[in-house]
Order: structure tokens, then sequence, then C-alpha cells
């Protein structure tokens, strides 16, 4: 018993040192480090070999550059790599590692929720910003102020969508959507709140529970009475091949719009090339994109890497790095807090797949690739809106 | 005299490396990092001896041991974050909670290790395999199906309330029970059922009890094992108690040895600090997981029966003369000297 309360007051006073112990500001010209985590081994190894083909792609940029510029100072910036081999535990292990052994400034990655959900935590109550590459969970950026996250969340596909569809030009439109699915429901829920604030109207919005459902002629039809200009389904890789080819059999003309659930050749393989013509949908990034900024990064990842294009893994990997470099550059102190406070200040910084602002909720405002489907069911890049 | 010392020793040691490790944390030369591996490890030096418990003790294979973990895990989970309010909860509540939050889990894993153990048990060898491994498989998809604990995104704001004192304290319990466990009645009985299941029948020991007895000892040990982990990640997914992590535990078990805690304790312990003590490897780091699995190979062509097996430090065995002789009292040298003198 004694032992223990010895055991215990040696653990607060223990604890009370480790809190005051923090890393102090960067003198000017000394090398910045970087931790990024990432799926080297185990089951995601591919999502990781972008990921760092990423990162190498922006280190080589610094490295052209002589550094980062901030203040008229050049400093060299190292970019650590760890292997969390897709595993909740070894990445808080990674985070660990770097934060007390590396005393790196900030952490790039990684491309998963689960894994940043288990070690994001550790980051915070260390004070390192850390910019996560692909976790979609909106509950990521909420663990707190230090983490922020380089893709965007689910429902601002909706928000993107809303807007491609105001820009062009559709004043109505139908809503078919799975309000089994929280996927499905939050894009709904975004297209309708900003295409109606852009002056818009959702005319008729038909709703089906369960992936189970096969025939979704009593909602087409529905829809296709209220005569909208264009028809939003944001819905699952398994249902919208059927969907499409339905609502073309009923005689629907109307433009189809979906989220990036369509971003895969299946959904022509059971639509037909000839039903999903001209149907278009959100994507993260597309290498057709031909703004200069995401061509440049396109033919410098293929030079780099042996024609390779590069992916979304790679793309936000990238852009992730972007953002600490921001960070690094406008911040007020050289130090974890005022890159922190830099990079939740980003606003219109020029990125690959569009500009990118950061939010009050630390998810990123940004922009968002159309694509079209030509008359060979494949699909071909449109437009970037910027919500 | 020797055995109270013996029974005496080990804690004190124990606590004598706690204090040296906050000695060296206080200089520095150790970090959290080194503290969060050595937690992991404690961890897996819990759940390898309890699946040694089955595996190396009873002679039975199960291959699905995660499950009991994650039945701890989310058990603990609940109660600590859904009932008491998780990093919201009195200060005053946290240790009594967090005790309580263990017991359930490592009850919850215990009744269902007896549910299960109860039909399944008087399958034997491969066969068994398969059933534990399909009982991991349902925990795992049973809990992704449910929704109040988060269903497959996992579960998030676990309390962080598992420290390195708490992680040293429960190893300690659990290697002094274990002990305590193998060389009982119960113990003995398991040993016979593994060594030869038809003689240790024929000798009127009822086979599927003990079977059960130890499936439901391990089971409970795990997930309290559990219910520490999910209190030291802060977040818990179906996906982490996958076979993946059953495999691993048989990794730590047979190369530390089956049939000995020592060598549980050495297996889960190496095994955990290697991966990450090659992370100085720097740039080289994918070779990583590559040269781990060559030191695992090089251990069991060196020493096939792993580093411990069939062996145990002083602590975790009992000399009790009984016990190493039990029949034939001519035989021993100290009575055959005291009848020469």
């Amino acid at each position: 018993m004694k032992n223990k309360s010895i055991l215990l007051s040696v653990l607060v006073v223990l604890s009370l040192l480790i809190s005051t112990f923090s890393v102090g500001a960067i003198d000017p010209g000394e090398t910045i480090k970087i931790g990024v985590v990432c799926p080297i081994s185990g089951s995601a190894a591919i999502a990781g070999k972008y990921i760092i083909n990423g990162v190498k792609l922006l280190d080589e940029e610094i490295k052209a550059a002589g550094g980062v510029e901030r203040d008229g100072v050049f400093y060299p910036v190292e970019f650590i790599f760890e292997d969390n081999e897709a595993k909740e535990d070894i990445t808080a292990n990674a985070y660990q590692k770097l934060i007390y052994q590396d005393d790196v400034l900030a952490i790039l990655g990684p491309d998963m929720s689960k894994t940043i959900l288990a070690a994001g935590p550790i980051a915070q109550a260390a004070g390192v910003p850390n910019v996560g590459t692909f976790p979609t969970n909106t509950a990521v950026t909420e663990i707190g102020d230090y983490i922020f996250r380089a893709c965007f969340i689910d429902p601002f596909q909706g928000q993107a969508a809303a807007t491609y569809a105001w820009e062009a030009g559709y004043k109505t439109a139908g809503v078919l959507f799975n309000n089994a699915d929280a996927y499905s429901k939050g894009l709904y829920e975004f297209f309708k709140l900003t295409f109606e604030s852009l002056g818009g109207k959702v005319v008729e919005a038909q709703a089906y529970s369960g992936s189970d459902v096969k025939d979704y002629n009593v909602q087409l039809t529905k829809i296709n009475a209220a005569n909208p200009d264009c028809i939003f389904m944001p819905n699952l890789l398994s249902e919208v091949g059927l969907q499409i080819q339905q609502a073309r059999s009923i005689g629907i003309t109307a433009p189809l719009i979906g989220g990036d659930s369509w971003d895969t050749p299946e959904v022509t393989q059971i639509a037909g090339p000839k039903n999903i013509e001209g149907s278009v949908y959100v994507a993260a990034f597309s290498a057709e994109n031909p703004d200069p900024i995401a061509q440049d990064f396109v033919n410098r990842f293929k030079e780099a890497f042996n024609g390779d294009l590069p992916n979304s893994n790679a793309t936000l990997a990238y852009e992730a790095g972007k953002m600490i470099v921001e960070g690094i550059v406008n911040s007020e102190t050289l130090d974890r807090a005022g890159v922190r406070d830099a990079i939740a200040q980003i606003k219109d910084l020029q990125l690959p797949s569009g500009t990118l602002t950061v939010g009050p909720d630390r998810n990123p405002i940004k922009g968002a690739s159309v694509m079209r489907y030509d008359e060979n069911g494949i699909s071909r890049f449109l437009t970037i809106v910027n919500p | 005299m020797k055995n109270k010392l013996n029974s005496i020793l080990p804690p004190v040691v124990l606590v004598l490396i706690y204090f040296l490790i906050q000695l060296l944390l206080s200089k520095k030369i150790l970090n959290p990092y080194h503290i969060q591996i050595l937690m992991f490890a404690c961890v897996n030096i819990m759940l390898t001896v309890s699946l040694n418990i089955v595996n190396g003790f009873t002679g039975q294979f199960c291959i699905g041991h995660a499950g009991f973990m994650s039945l701890g895990a989310y058990g603990s989970a609940i109660i600590t974050t859904m009932l008491f309010g998780g990093m919201k909860m009195d200060p005053n509540l946290r240790i009594p909670v967090f005790l309580l939050s263990l017991l359930v889990g490592g009850i919850l894993a215990a009744i269902v290790g007896f549910l299960i153990g109860l039909p399944t048990l008087k399958i034997k060898g491969d066969y068994l395999a398969i059933v534990t491994l399909a009982f991991g498989e349902i925990v795992r998809s049973t809990l992704r199906l449910i929704e109040p604990i988060g269903a497959a995104r996992g579960m998030i704001g676990i309390p962080k309330i598992t420290n390195l004192a708490w992680m040293f304290f429960f190893v300690m319990i659990t290697l002094y029970i274990t002990r305590n466990f193998v060389y009982s009645r119960y113990g003995r009985a398991s040993i016979a059922i593994r060594d030869n299941e038809i003689a240790a029948d024929a000798m009127g020991i009822n086979t599927t009890r003990y079977k059960v007895i130890a499936f439901v000892f391990a089971a409970f040990i795990a997930g309290v094992a559990g219910g520490l982990y999910a209190h030291l990640m802060t977040f818990i997914q179906p996906d982490s108690f996958s076979f993946v992590k059953s495999n691993e535990l048989l990794v730590y078990l047979y190369a530390g040895g089956s049939g000995s805690i020592t060598g549980s304790v050495l297996g889960a312990l190496v095994l955990t600090i290697i991966p990450e003590a090659l992370r100085f490897l720097g740039n080289l780091t994918n070779w990583r997981i590559v040269i781990y699995a060559v030191i695992l190979v090089l251990i069991m062509l060196y020493k096939p029966s792993g580093l411990f097996g069939g062996k145990e430090i002083s602590f975790l065995r009992i000399n009790r003369d009984s016990f190493r002789k039990p029949f034939n009292k001519f035989n021993d040298p100290k009575l055959a000297d005291k009848q020469n003198s």
C-alpha cells in the first residue's frame, strides 16, 4: 500500500516534469524535421508507396529551392519516414518516436482514419501539428486543434456537386438517395443546403433504405414527374449502376450527377456506356486536370517515378506537405504552436487539386475535380469546382 | 526461508526496475516513446501468458485469442466511457471505475470463453483451431455491426488511464496467479491432458472440465489485458482484434517457448521491442519487417522449442520436493544422505 502511494507520487512528479518539457523555437538556418507516418509494410503498403513518392517530390522541390524560405532565411527540411504497418498501436509508437526522439516540428500523415484516430491524441497532447493525408472520418479533426487533414470529408462532395450543378446552369434538381447510409445521406443534405443557398431548388428528393433494394422505378418515376434540370445520385457503388440504367430506361434524359463512389469502371459495366454517357461525378483529383499547377505536378511525378501517374494518395500527401510548408513560411514564431496557428489560417493556397482554404473546423475547403463519362463510358476530366 | 525470499524478491525487483525507469526518464535517457513500447510489451506479455495456459500447458490450439481481448477492451471501455462519462469522469472516480471496468471486461471475456469452451473443447486438435479462429471472426464481425459502440468506425474518447505502474502491477499479478494455477491441481491436470489426453482420461481426470477451466481462466486474463489496451490506446476498433493479432500472439508464444511462463514473458517482450528497435535503420526502413522476420526464423532454427522452451526462472518455479520427486523417496539424494549418516 505504501509502495503504491510512493509509486503514484513519483509518477505525478514525473508527469509534471514531462509536461513542462517542450521543444523550443528553431534557430535561423537550422534543419526543420517533419515526420511522415505511412504504411510502408503491411496491408496498405501500396498506398504507402504513393505517399512516400508524393512527399519525395516535395522534398526534391524544397532541396532545389535551397530550403524553405521564411523571413529571408532558408531552412533545410528533413523528412523522417516511419512505418505504421497500417496498425493503430504501431502508429502510436511511430508518433511517440517522432515527437520525443526526433523532436519533429510537425507530422504528415497517416492516411487512414483508424490510425490517426488512435495516434492523433498523442500529437494533440504534445502540441505537434498533424496533417493527415486521406482520413475521411469526421471525428478525426475533432480530436483537437492540432489535427488537420488534406482531404475533403464526405459531405463536402455534396457541396462541390451542388456548386458544379449551379455553375452548369441547372436551376432545379431531383435527388435519389439511400437514407440508411451515412455517406449518401450526408452528401444529399449538403447538396440541398448549398444548391438552395446558391438560388437553385431541389424539387423532388426520393429516398430508399438499404442496399438490398434493386428496383428504383417508383422513386425515379416520381422524380421524373417533377421534371428537374439534373438528378443527384450520391449512392453506393453497388447501387448507382442499376439506378443509371433504370433512369434511362424509363426515359429520364436529365443529366445525372454523383459522388466519388462512381469513380470505378464497374459503374460503367453495370449501367452500360450508352446510358452513362454525359453523366458527371465529383472526384478528389484527376491527373488530366489541365491546370498548370496540376500538370506541372503530374509531369514531375511521372518523370521522377518511371512514368507512374500520381493517384489520390500521392497527391494528398504532397498537398499535406505543402500545407505544413505554408505553415512554416507564415508562422509568427517558428515552433510547433506557431506552425499550427499558421496552418489554421491558410487561405487560397494553390495546389494541384485546386485552391485550398483551411476551414474553422480544420477541414479543408478545396477544389474538387468534376469528371464526365464519354461515349465509351470512360471518365474524363471536365472541370474544377472551387466552392 | 529460501521460498519466502523467492516470493518477496520478484515484486521488489520489479519496483526497483520501475524506479530505475523513472530515474532514466527524468535524466531524459528514456522518453515517453520507450515507455509506450514497454506498456505495449506488457499488454502482449499478459496476452501471451494467458494464451500459454491454453496452448502451452493444456495442449489445445486456440487461434482466436484476440477475440477475448476485444471483448475485454469493449467491455471495459463501455463502462468507463459510456456509463461514467469518459474524459469528463470525476477524477476521484477514475481509479475505482477503471478497476471495475477491467473486472467487467475480464468477466465478460470469461463468460463468453465458458460458452464457447463448453461445446467446443470436446473437439480435438486442428478442428478446435478452426472453431477458435471462427470464434475470433464472429466476435469481430459482431462488434462491427453494433451501432451504439461505433460499429466498424470504432470507439473514440476512451480516457487514458493505463500507465506504466498499472501495467507492471497487472503483469505481476498475472504472472503470480498463472504460476500458482500451473502448479495447482488444475494446472497439473491440464499438463496431464497436454501430455496424453487418453491417459489422463484413464486416470480419472475429467478432461473437458479441466480444459474449460483453463480456457475460461485464460479468457479472463486476456479480457483484462484488452481493457488495459483500450485505456492505453484511447481508441479501439473491431478490426484491430482480427486474426492478425491472434497470429502475433501465437508467434510470441512459440518464439518464447510454449509451456514456459518465462518464455512467454521473454517472447512478448523481445518481439515487441525488436520492430521498434529496428527503426534506427532510417532510410532502409522498408527492410524493417524483413529483418524482423529473419530474426524470427533464426530463433526458430537455433531454438526450435523457443527461447525458453520448457524452462523457467526460479520465481516462476515452485521448488517443492514433493513436486519433483513425487513417489520414490529412496531416490532422493538428500534423504539417502541422511540414512547413510
